[in-house]
């Protein structure tokens, strides 16, 4: 009895340390409140007895106990639709959305996380019992490492695309009023006032695609929505209710699938746009690899 | 904040004088007599109606939302 104890004190213990350094607060990273922390540090400490308990449960041949994995499971993507519900409500008063593409990838990985640490209380507690504690103390800080560093983390913008420089410009086939950047339209901007400020502050960068993969991810308009979410949060915008014209807006070159980032941000450092461009996540659905298929080979070349 | 109008919607016309008769229908019209009044009228209603100002290039403004 006394060894099913240490099992799962262990198995819990890790569990909820596994959540505790898989919450990053970051700026897209919404509970950046204590309430936040509370709740999920709660659900990791429920999702590490779950996994801390089932290797008792199994030893004591009490197989039915499994099942309730099966309740955790219900749990977590219950999960997964409070944290969608919670930010598609705070949506309706963002002046820059984050998008629902942006939203299912943030909830999609408060659910996963929580998998993450049924995970590793599972195998803490599996080695404390059949092996010893100091050992899996040790299998437990490489586990949680590796789900650090692989699995909590995904793809940036700027491992599957340039970011470079350009300036917005007015002016496109005889209409002085088309707001441009390189050779792709942004927007009309009817008031002259609206066009000198802008020509004075806007800034523009052309996000290239690496590949024929990149290309499809980024035209896309989730990811261009999430792109434009975090710079806009990064490097601020001077969108305000009412007036448009400073909308920071992503559109795509149509015949060479780049995209031309127009915002008027709040300082104007093309370093940090860039900077903030790169570090946008690639999220998963809109993470696309046609070059994977026939068809989508032959179609590059 | 409720929305009346919908996306797209041209809110309201702002049309130089002499390019009136480009103009009928739909919405609210407002002839104006130069170009000064007309960007002025066209700054004033974008904020008032919450909407963006487009310069059509041949006299005329409308408003409408995105």
């Amino acid at each position: 009895m006394e060894r099913y104890g240490l099992t799962i004190a262990v198995g819990i213990v890790v569990g909820v340390l596994a959540r505790i350094c898989m919450l990053r607060s970051d700026y897209r990273h919404f509970p950046g409140y204590p309430h936040g922390y509370v709740t999920h540090i709660s659900l990791g400490f429920i999702a590490a007895s779950l996994g801390a308990v089932a290797v008792p449960a199994l030893v004591e041949k009490e197989f039915t106990a499994v099942t309730f994995l099966a309740l955790a499971a219900q749990q977590f993507r219950e999960i997964r639709n409070m944290e969608r519900e919670t930010l598609t409500q705070l949506e309706e008063n963002e002046l820059v959305p984050r998008g629902k593409d942006l939203i299912e990838g943030i909830a999609r990985v408060f659910e996963s996380r929580n998998y993450l640490v049924i995970a590793s209380s599972l195998q803490a507690s599996f080695i404390t019992y059949f092996f010893d504690v100091k050992l899996a103390v040790v299998s437990s800080a490489v586990l949680i490492w590796i789900f650090m560093r692989y699995l909590a983390t995904g793809h940036v913008v700027g491992d599957i695309a340039d970011v470079v420089p350009s300036k917005p410009y007015f002016g496109y086939a005889g209409f002085k009023t088309l707001l441009m950047i390189d050779e792709v339209v942004i927007m009309e901007v009817g008031l002259e006032e609206a066009r000198k400020k802008i020509l004075k502050e806007g800034l523009g960068v052309i996000i290239k695609p690496k590949d024929d993969n990149a290309r499809a991810t980024l035209h896309k308009v989730g990811q261009r929505q999430a792109i434009l979410h975090t710079v806009a949060s990064l490097v601020g915008t001077k969108r305000e209710v009412g007036e448009l014209e400073w909308s920071p807006i992503a559109r795509k070159n149509i015949d060479t699938g780049e995209i031309a980032l127009f915002i008027v941000p709040n300082e104007p450092d093309m370093e940090a746009l860039i900077q903030a461009v790169k570090l946008t996540p690639v999220l998963e659905s809109a993470r696309t690899t046609p070059l994977e298929s026939r068809p989508g080979k032959m179609a590059a070349d | 904040m409720s929305e009346v109008s919908s996306i797209g919607d041209i809110l309201a016309v702002i049309v130089l004088e002499e390019a009136k008769s480009k103009v009928a229908g739909g919405a609210p019209i407002f002839i104006v007599w130069d170009r000064e009044e007309q960007e002025k009228l066209a700054l004033l209603l974008s904020r008032i109606l919450k909407a963006m100002a487009h310069d059509l290039e041949n006299g005329v403004f409308i408003l409408t939302r995105h």
